[in-house]
């Protein structure tokens, strides 16, 4: 029954010199891709909101379907 | 593992007079007496848990304490003869020295049991239990269902939002068509 001495040392060193650049990379490659997935077009689709809003044609649309209390619809 | 069921059987027991569980464990709890085995404290003396135990777990591998406490005279000199080399020893005597030190053997501890079926019964007769104590208080507790449940005040709580643009860039009113009157 001669079996080789099994390792006794570094086993927490050699973990880590695996997981920790896996860790890295998949939580920058989760950053990258909320970046790129979420908040991208999340600005683009502000921006296109903005770029053709008017304002006050906005508010009377919903000031006419009586949402708000200090001013009424225009037919009361 | 005897010591979950019969601390489950007892749990039942005190709560709800069932017969089924029991019947299946009551099989099991026989006492294993004074060699030190794990032992349900109701049904033998009660044990000393402060001295040290033996435990037939996977992850402890040597247990705090030998199987066997009261070597008998040929026990006695097999561990005599255990202390010369051991290439003297026959297989039988081997087995035998092993069987003092361990109650079972890895893949007797490894063995499957039915124990997950009792487990999963347990679970369905309480949740069983209590879907009855949820539909009593339906009946019974529950307060009358408040108005703005109705079809009619929800359309006309969708309309509201929608007047008000609620979320207009990404969320409810961006999904609905105001010169057609739709959703997009």
């Amino acid at each position: 029954m001669h079996l080789p001495k099994p390792v006794m040392r570094g086993l927490l060193g050699k973990r880590l010199r695996f997981h920790l650049p896996v860790a890295f990379t998949l939580s920058l490659v989760a950053a990258i891709a909320f970046k790129y997935a979420v908040t991208e077009p999340r600005k683009q689709a502000y921006a296109d909101f903005y770029k053709q809003y008017d304002a006050v044609k906005e508010f009377n649309a919903m000031k006419e379907a009586g949402v708000f209390e200090s001013v009424r619809p225009s037919g009361e | 593992m005897l010591r979950l069921i019969a601390g489950r059987a007892g749990g039942l027991v005190a709560r709800r007079a069932t017969v089924a569980l029991t019947t299946g464990s009551s099989a099991r709890m026989a006492s294993h007496g004074h060699d030190g085995a794990a032992v349900p404290p109701e049904v033998a003396e009660t044990m000393d848990m402060s001295r040290p135990m033996y435990w037939d777990r996977l992850d402890i591998p040597l247990p705090e304490k030998l199987y066997k406490d009261e070597l008998t005279d040929a026990d006695k000199s097999l561990k005599q003869k255990e202390k010369g080399p051991w290439s003297q020893l026959t297989n039988e005597e081997k087995i035998a020295l092993y069987r003092l030190m361990f109650r079972q053997t890895y893949p007797e501890m490894k063995q499957p049991r039915s124990e997950w079926k009792t487990v999963l019964g347990g679970i369905f007769i309480f949740v069983g239990f209590t879907g009855l104590v949820v539909w009593w208080q339906r009946v019974y507790v529950y307060p009358p269902r408040p108005r703005t449940f109705d079809d009619e005040w929800r359309a006309k709580q969708l309309q509201r939002m929608l007047d008000m643009r609620v979320n207009p860039i990404e969320g409810l009113s961006a999904k609905w068509d105001y010169e057609k009157g739709q959703w997009k």
